[in-house]
């Protein structure tokens, strides 16, 4: 057992890998129930040299770690569904600008104000589609408190590679679960730095398409001349009206991930080798899964499951290998089917989906899904 | 209690508010003022929780539970229509927290008071976001100790001084008042009631488990704030015409602050800060009461 284990809830394990990270700055706004990731951040940030502040709203959360990533600093926000939602005019700003930022959101029950103190997960479809225009996003989903701390690792990675905003989708079961964790040495951990301009300043594109699809970035102050707008601009970061620049630039937003897909894109399977009913889950979702699995299993139904440890982009060819060895796929999740409408898309027809839905604010009973199973064997 | 105390209770028994909470004092005492051709704006704040459940609400008047930035917006919605339709002497009452009022709803009620909209706001300040347990606003007082400004960090700065923010918009009628004195409260209410156009009134409103008191110090520590000059009792008409409605009893502030638990950590000499600090917001004020009013100034 080493000695970094601790007994810990969701909230304070993403604290805790940001600082491991090399986050040092946190910008946030209080809202149930996510508090806790700022309120942890508040003391030990100062302690390790870094910068907290409270924000007096949302986008202006969003709008700080923007300037402090900008500035050269990995940076994180916390919210829920409400605060999602208003952050989501400077979560496109981050798409359109290429700025690395990592937002948690520690979904709780909507739409609007909702359910403030009970779990959902119904912001999946928002972390992808929130705000307006087209442009690709990476949004992961832990399913436990270990691997909070590993997927905000994972977060703030591949938003300094692939220099966007990354969403780790908590709900408020994984926030809020106190588990016992084994977190890493600092010093074990592979982190990755965004990549930095090597040419002189004056040489210095900023939006300049390479093979790669991600451009160096230049930190203000670093000493490159840097124009950066929500404006769509051409290759030096200023506007343009061309349409031939517009098409460029965007098409390569929309494509930069395309060639990292088998990268960014992780599932955990489980006992699928043999299985004849898939589950496709994801979240604390799966935690209930997995013991309608067992339970299953040891009622002699064959089970299998297919977990989402990453949601967009979306792992269509996982789910569409899945589904060719299954006779159905049960997809149980704590909205009205968000992600079963993606998986229909994904398998294409070839087996019928069965969705398992819970919205009233309580977790998953493991024999709601356990009946589901047993109805389509 | 004096005769002209209303009697009637529009916030009735069974609330889910803690022992001692400002804010309910707050709205009991408004609605006594304003009577029940009232509807009440409530953003995101303790007071979406207090009413409590169907059918045991303890409110009897009307609610709007707006998004938490847009209890100015959503009252001059609500005014307009009520405006279009003949009912003028319906009150809009904007009632909202210091995170609803001095932070994220700023904007919302600088626009309404800009227009002048014909409503009351009604801020019940408890210095800090105590509904999602206890974070900094910006109305949280100097140094004081909160989840998000740990004690070895405590809040930089001032309390930001909506007063002077509401009064720079000019709004008609702009006061404070302190859950310790209802009557004082109440006389407010029922003059903004009687004025057209955007009143704003900024209620001290302690909170127990915040503040870290025991629920039976709630009124006495409220009338210590005022009494020690932290939270002066004032009228501003027109944004210019100042009046002090209680005169302190100059109370050193060592006294409010020792009393409560989110100050426990204040050494001598942050006290000493503080208090210098405070004598000289007196001394501000009483400058701004003794200076007349344009009205006056005109030849």
């Amino acid at each position: 057992m080493g000695s970094r284990t601790y007994m810990m809830q969701g909230n304070l394990a993403v604290a805790e890998a940001a600082i491991d990270a090399n986050c040092r700055f946190f910008a946030g706004y209080p809202i149930t129930p996510s508090s806790e990731v700022a309120e942890h951040l508040s003391k030990r940030l100062p302690q390790v040299g870094g910068r907290f502040i409270q924000m007096e709203d949302e986008i202006a959360a969003m709008g700080a770690v923007i300037g402090a990533s900008l500035g050269g600093v990995k940076s994180l926000t916390a919210t829920s569904g409400p605060g999602y939602s208003l952050k989501q005019e400077n979560i496109g700003y981050a798409y359109l600008t290429e700025v690395p930022v990592v937002i948690v959101n520690v979904m709780r029950g909507g739409p609007s104000t909702g359910l403030p103190t009970l779990p959902s997960q119904s912001d999946v479809m928002q972390a992808m589609w929130g705000t307006h225009g087209d442009h690709t996003a990476i949004a992961l989903s832990p399913a436990s408190v270990g691997e909070s701390y590993d997927m905000t690792i994972r977060a703030f990675n591949l938003s300094e590679k692939f220099r966007m905003p990354v969403t780790l989708l908590l709900d408020e079961i994984i926030g809020h679960v106190y588990e016992k964790v084994s977190l890493p040495d600092p010093k074990d951990l592979h982190i990755v730095n965004r990549k930095k301009p090597t040419c002189p300043p004056d040489k210095y594109l900023p939006y300049a398409e390479d093979e790669s699809l991600i451009p160096p970035m230049a930190s203000f102050g670093d000493g490159y001349r840097y124009h950066v707008t929500g404006l769509v601009h051409d290759e030096t970061g200023f506007p343009t009206n061309n349409p031939e620049t517009i098409d460029k630039m965007l098409r390569r937003l929309h494509r930069k991930l395309d060639p990292y897909m088998s990268e960014i894109i992780e599932v955990e399977e489980r006992e699928t080798e043999n299985a004849e009913i898939g589950i496709v889950t994801y979240g604390s979702s799966a935690r209930a899964s997995s013991s309608a699995m067992r339970a299953a299993r040891e009622a002699g139904i064959k089970v299998g499951m297919l977990r989402l440890k990453t949601i967009w982009p979306f792992p269509t060819e996982a789910i569409f290998k899945f589904g060719q060895r299954v006779k159905s796929i049960i997809v149980p999740e704590l909205n009205l089917g968000q992600i079963a409408h993606e998986v229909e898309q994904a398998i294409k027809g070839t087996v019928k989906v069965h969705k398992v839905n819970r919205i009233n604010g309580e977790p998953f009973h493991p024999d709601e899904i356990l009946n589901k199973i047993k109805e389509c064997k | 209690m004096r005769n002209d105390y209303p009697h009637d209770e529009l916030l009735q028994s069974g609330h889910l508010a803690c022992q001692g909470c400002g804010g309910t004092m707050t709205m009991r005492h408004c609605l006594k003022a304003l009577g029940p051709d009232t509807i009440c704006i409530i953003p995101a704040c303790c007071w979406t929780i207090i009413s409590g459940n169907f059918p045991y609400s303890a409110l009897t008047v009307p609610v709007l539970h707006t998004a938490f930035e847009t209890t100015a917006a959503a009252a001059s919605g609500v005014r307009a229509a009520l405006d279009m339709q003949g009912k003028p002497n319906t009150t809009v009452l904007g009632f909202a927290g210091d995170g609803g009022t001095f932070d994220i709803g700023l904007q919302s009620l600088s626009g309404a008071a800009e227009r002048n909209e014909d409503i009351i706001y009604i801020c019940y300040d408890n210095e800090a976001y105590m509904n999602t347990g206890i974070q900094r606003s910006s109305a949280t007082p100097e140094l004081a100790w909160t989840t998000t400004t740990p004690e070895t960090r405590p809040k930089l700065g001032p309390k930001k001084n909506m007063i002077q923010i509401l009064a720079a918009h000019k709004a008609p009628y702009c006061a404070t008042a302190n859950v310790a004195w209802p009557e004082d409260l109440i006389r407010k209410v029922k003059r903004a009631a009687g004025i057209r156009g955007t009143k704003f009134i900024h209620v001290l409103s302690p909170c127990p488990p915040g503040w870290k008191i025991s629920s039976e110090m709630s009124i006495e520590i409220a009338r210590l704030a005022t009494h020690s000059k932290v939270f002066p009792i004032y009228e501003v008409i027109n944004g210019e015409e100042y009046h002090i409605n209680i005169a302190p009893k100059n109370v050193p502030v060592k006294d409010y602050l020792r009393a409560q638990g989110r100050f426990r950590h204040l050494s001598n000499e942050d006290i000493q800060h503080i208090q210098t600090r405070i004598d000289y917001e007196w001394k501000i004020l009483l400058q701004r009461e003794m200076t007349e009013s344009f009205q006056k100034n005109m030849p």
